[in-house]
């Protein structure tokens, strides 16, 4: 039986980027994957004649450059393309439209309020000041501050020397950004409620939170630290859709002799006193390994791949308790044609960039508190990208497809189990409301697929469908993430470690969680690193 | 309210910039009314976002205004052989409907600009370039009597059609047949019925990537800028302007007048223009070919080895090395050259550089002191670069006939 000197389980993107780092370090890896296609999350598929759905994730901005230039990504085929221009939709059916120039942003919002559209300087800038911070931690391991080896006290002074530089009143202001919500957040700034509105949205994105809750001022910043070639905030569509970003991966780990082997979920991960030794797949088959990483949650991980018995104390516990709830679905609609939307400019500047349906800060609210209650939003929360109005690959010509993010969307419903029926009553909840705003919306639509948490995690295995592998709010964050004591990407278990987003830095398309995850196992292995050093924040 | 109708004649008419014949419509694209000027012409700097036109370009497709560019048209008999004496190349061998790369020189050897001959017909040429230069061909054509020279730069409009889907596009216009234009040919299409081939395409262009070049009378150019629009829409259509230009071309690896070199009629300093050789155009100088000008001085300037020799540089971090001073080591002791064009790729994620490097430390480490400023501060650092062989960008549509699906 062959041996591999790693198996990674899991071939989203964080998986074939631990997988490729340790390939380049001359190990013989081995990928398996449940799926009969590689990229978890970050996946590409056919799902109508001449349409490819990014079914899951469909932006990104948080791909480390340095991963993308180290690996050799674009000739393995991926171009990130950036877009631009996205229109929010009031309740009362005003819109507000962002273009990609200072000039006519600042115009555009001075015409809802003059305070807010200078008010918006000081909110980028703070902003900018505290995404800095943390971007600077993204390719970096998180200091365990209760040891005394030399190397974490070296980073906790690092990070508390990156803190102080922020000087007195910004360190204050910091901390308590951590805890706060992203509507007081956003009252220190802005008076008008479509402005709040769509600032707030990427708070509660992927969350179960609103944004009044506590925590949510975080994911906020979170969702606007990315960037696309240096522009914070922006966000790009990979050329071909998410799939080419786990594609171009793949290529790279080939490349270094890495094997990927799909339709190969695992069953269990095999511990022999105290050690992983290789894992168990679904039909039968038993790898071994003398490292064995895990890309799944820390939930699933340690529920569902392990035996309890081989887990130290309290650890199955911590897993069963990892706050990793479904809050979203997403709705992806095959279109005859570009919809146009009420009071948007015809202008291709921004009427083919994305759209948010966000109402108002109460009903963003409302929209939770139906999530609460065990029922998907009647009047959700809806962002919006037409990938093909900017990508040639993804749809015939002249026809489209629409990306739906819906939030809130709950993992279990309070009148019992998600059926087809109710999965598509959710999806007509989300084409009646975009009707709203795009009278003949409907009958544009060619094919649409409806994937509630329930089917996110049948098919990608993200517990309760969770996008970020795990809640992104303080008590899962750096040194907590996924549990206290754990951060490292090692696991109680010795020779097993975590890749995913379930580690730091969280969730995204990033690549950052797999390439630390494989500094520390070349770290453990006494081999030279091969993950990259520089991470391009600014210096 | 009455308006106040006083009639305020423009006290600098006439000396306003030209307006290209596509301007009435690239007006349009121009919300933040970015405009330069190229040799008389108002032109567009960028037209919303040049990251975004440049993405265009390596994504969908983007038009370039190219009305600025001089072209020329030769006739006559004595139309080859006096350009093959002005060239370095060998035109001689240049098949009808095909298009080179040339560039011409003083006596010294030295580079007064570069270009393309289009070859339209046994005894008649094309000759396009960047700068106005009626008065080097006029010298150019002494002792040429049967040649006639005609300064056709405002008469025959030109968009530069780049990207991956610019095929589909002219495939929809109705450019039938367009899938089997090699690259460096031409072929001619009708834009309307019985238009007699009014419009003229060359597989040319200044990106690395697929596309093409559109060639056609002025009276004509909206009538095509429409067309174009109408088929293009739903393959991306934008057009671009000098930014995402400058951005597309340093990924190919294309020199540039102004940056790379300096126009040799134009030149103050002795020696502060370029040789071929030192701009890595050694496969433009043909030495079989009979007498050309500045043949003597380059024969001399061969054996000599150029001082100088443009290359490409991958350098580290993501700063550009824009204006940067290159040394030989990181205490920057010994300085060994200067970067002429810089820039993030985009596309490549890499951060690249063309530069003049010493011929003699090319075999040594290479590193740039980089200046760049955050908010309003200066900073510098010194880091170490690459040499590399191959352009940044060189996708193979760009090559491929047909090139394929987008």
């Amino acid at each position: 039986m062959t041996k591999y000197d790693a198996i990674i389980i899991g071939a989203g993107h964080n998986g074939l980027t631990n997988a490729a780092y340790l390939a380049k370090a001359g190990l013989n890896v081995l990928v398996v994957e449940k799926n009969e296609y590689i990229g978890g999350a970050a996946v590409t598929r056919e799902m109508h004649d001449g349409w490819f759905y990014s079914s899951c994730s469909y932006v990104c901005s948080m791909m480390r450059q340095s991963i993308h230039r180290d690996l050799n990504l674009t000739k393995h085929g991926l171009v990130l393309v950036p877009y631009l221009g996205t229109v929010v939709f009031a309740d009362n059916g005003d819109t507000m439209v962002s273009y990609n120039s200072e000039e006519a942003e600042y115009n555009q919002l001075r015409r809802r309020s003059p305070h807010d559209a200078d008010a918006m300087f000081r909110f980028q800038a703070d902003l900018a000041r505290y995404a800095q911070l943390i971007r600077k931690t993204l390719l970096r391991t998180p200091p365990d501050p209760t040891s005394f080896r030399p190397r974490d006290i070296k980073e906790l002074l690092w990070l508390a020397k990156e803190f102080w530089s922020l000087g007195e009143k910004e360190l204050y202001e910091y901390i308590r950004f951590f805890t706060m919500s992203a509507a007081d957040f956003l009252d220190d700034y802005f008076e008008d409620d479509l402005i709040k509105a769509a600032m707030a949205s990427p708070g509660v994105i992927g969350t179960a939170l609103g944004v009044y809750s506590p925590g949510s001022a975080y994911i906020l910043l979170h969702h606007v630290m990315g960037d696309v070639d240096g522009n914070i905030g922006a966000w790009g569509l990979a050329r071909g859709g998410m799939g080419a970003i786990s594609h171009a991966i793949a290529g790279a780990l080939k490349e270094h002799g890495g094997e990927i082997r799909t339709n190969a979920g695992v069953d269990k991960i095999r511990v022999k006193n105290g050690k992983a030794v290789g894992v168990v797949l679904d039909n039968g088959d038993e790898l071994r390994a003398d490292i064995v990483v895990s890309n799944m949650d820390a939930k699933r991980t340690f529920t569902q791949c392990m035996d309890k018995n081989d887990l130290p104390p309290g650890i199955y516990d911590k897993a069963k308790n990892f706050k990793i709830r479904g809050s979203s679905g997403k709705v992806n609609i095959a279109l005859s044609g570009l919809p146009k939307f009420n009071k948007v400019p015809d202008n291709r500047y921004i009427n083919r960039g994305g759209q948010g349906f966000v109402g108002s800060m109460e009903t963003m609210e409302r929209a939770y508190d139906c999530w609460k209650h065990g029922r998907w939003s009647e009047d959700p929360f809806i962002e919006s990208v037409i990938p093909s109005a900017w990508d040639p690959t993804v749809a015939p010509p002249g026809q489209h497809w629409m990306s739906n993010f819906v939030q809130y969307c709950p993992p279990a419903l309070a009148d019992g189990p998600w059926t087809p029926e109710k999965r598509d009553a959710f999806g007509q909840t989300v084409i009646d409301k975009i009707e709203r705003y795009c009278p003949g919306f409907k009958d544009l639509i060619v094919h649409m697929e409806v994937r509630t948490p329930h089917e996110i995690e049948a098919e990608v295995g993200l517990t309760e469908g969770n996008i970020f592998q795990g809640e992104l709010t303080i008590d899962q964050l750096l040194f907590n993430r996924p549990f206290p004591g754990y951060a490292q990407y090692r696991m109680p278990i010795k020779n097993m470690y975590m890749c995913g987003s379930s580690t730091h830095p969280g969730g995204g398309v990033s690549s950052a969680c797999g390439a630390n995850a494989a500094r520390e196992i070349l770290i453990d292995l006494k081999r030279p690193n091969t993950v990259p050093e520089d991470d391009f924040y600014d210096e | 309210m009455m308006s106040s109708q006083v009639d305020i004649k423009d006290p600098f008419a006439g000396e306003r910039l030209k307006e290209s014949p596509f301007h009435p419509r690239q007006a349009l694209f121009n919300l933040r009314d970015a405009w330069s000027s190229w040799n008389g012409y108002k032109f567009a700097d960028y037209y919303y976002d040049e990251e975004y036109e440049y993405f265009c370009i390596r994504n969908s497709c983007a038009t370039y205004d190219i009305c600025p560019m001089q072209k020329y048209v030769m006739t006559g008999p004595d139309a080859e052989a006096m350009l093959n004496r002005m060239v370095t190349r060998d035109i001689s061998k240049l098949k009808e409907n095909r298009v080179t790369y040339v560039c011409w020189c003083t006596d010294e050897g030295r580079v007064i600009d570069d270009g393309t001959i289009f070859k339209m017909g046994a005894d008649r040429f094309l000759l396009t370039c960047g700068s106005p230069s009626l008065a080097w061909l006029r010298k150019s054509a002494f002792g040429f009597d049967q040649l006639e020279i005609s300064d056709v730069s405002d008469s025959l409009a030109a968009l530069s059609f780049q990207g991956p889907t610019t095929c589909e596009v002219l495939k929809k216009m109705g450019l039938v047949g367009i899938e089997d234009l090699k690259p460096f040919c031409i072929a001619y299409f009708s834009l309307g019925s019985n238009d007699n081939n009014r419009l003229m395409v060359s597989r040319t262009g200044f990106t690395g990537d697929l596309g093409y070049e559109l060639w056609i009378e002025e009276a004509y150019a909206l009538e095509l800028w429409d067309k174009l629009y109408a088929a293009g829409e739903d393959y991306g259509i934008q057009p671009y302007g000098e930014a995402a230009t400058n951005m597309a071309r340093l990924e190919a690896g294309f020199i540039m007048p102004g940056m790379e070199f300096n126009e040799a009629l134009k030149t103050v300093h002795y020696q502060y223009d370029q040789t071929p050789f030192e701009l890595n155009l050694d496969w433009l100088v043909d030495f079989k070919k009979p007498h050309f000008n500045g043949r003597s001085a380059l024969i001399k300037a061969r054996d000599q080895g150029a001082e100088y020799t443009l290359v490409k540089l991958d350098i580290e971090g993501n700063k550009p090395a824009e204006e940067s001073f290159l040394y030989s080591d990181k205490e920057c002791s010994k300085e060994i050259g200067y970067v002429t064009s810089a820039m993030w790729s985009p596309v490549v994620k890499a951060n690249i550089a063309l530069a003049m490097v010493m011929t003699s430390a090319l075999d040594r480490d290479i590193w740039a002191e980089i200046y760049y400023s955050k908010e309003l501060r200066h900073h510098s650092k010194v880091v170490r670069c690459t040499l590399q062989a191959l352009p940044f960008w060189s996708p193979k549509r760009a090559r491929a006939t047909p090139p394929g699906l987008y």
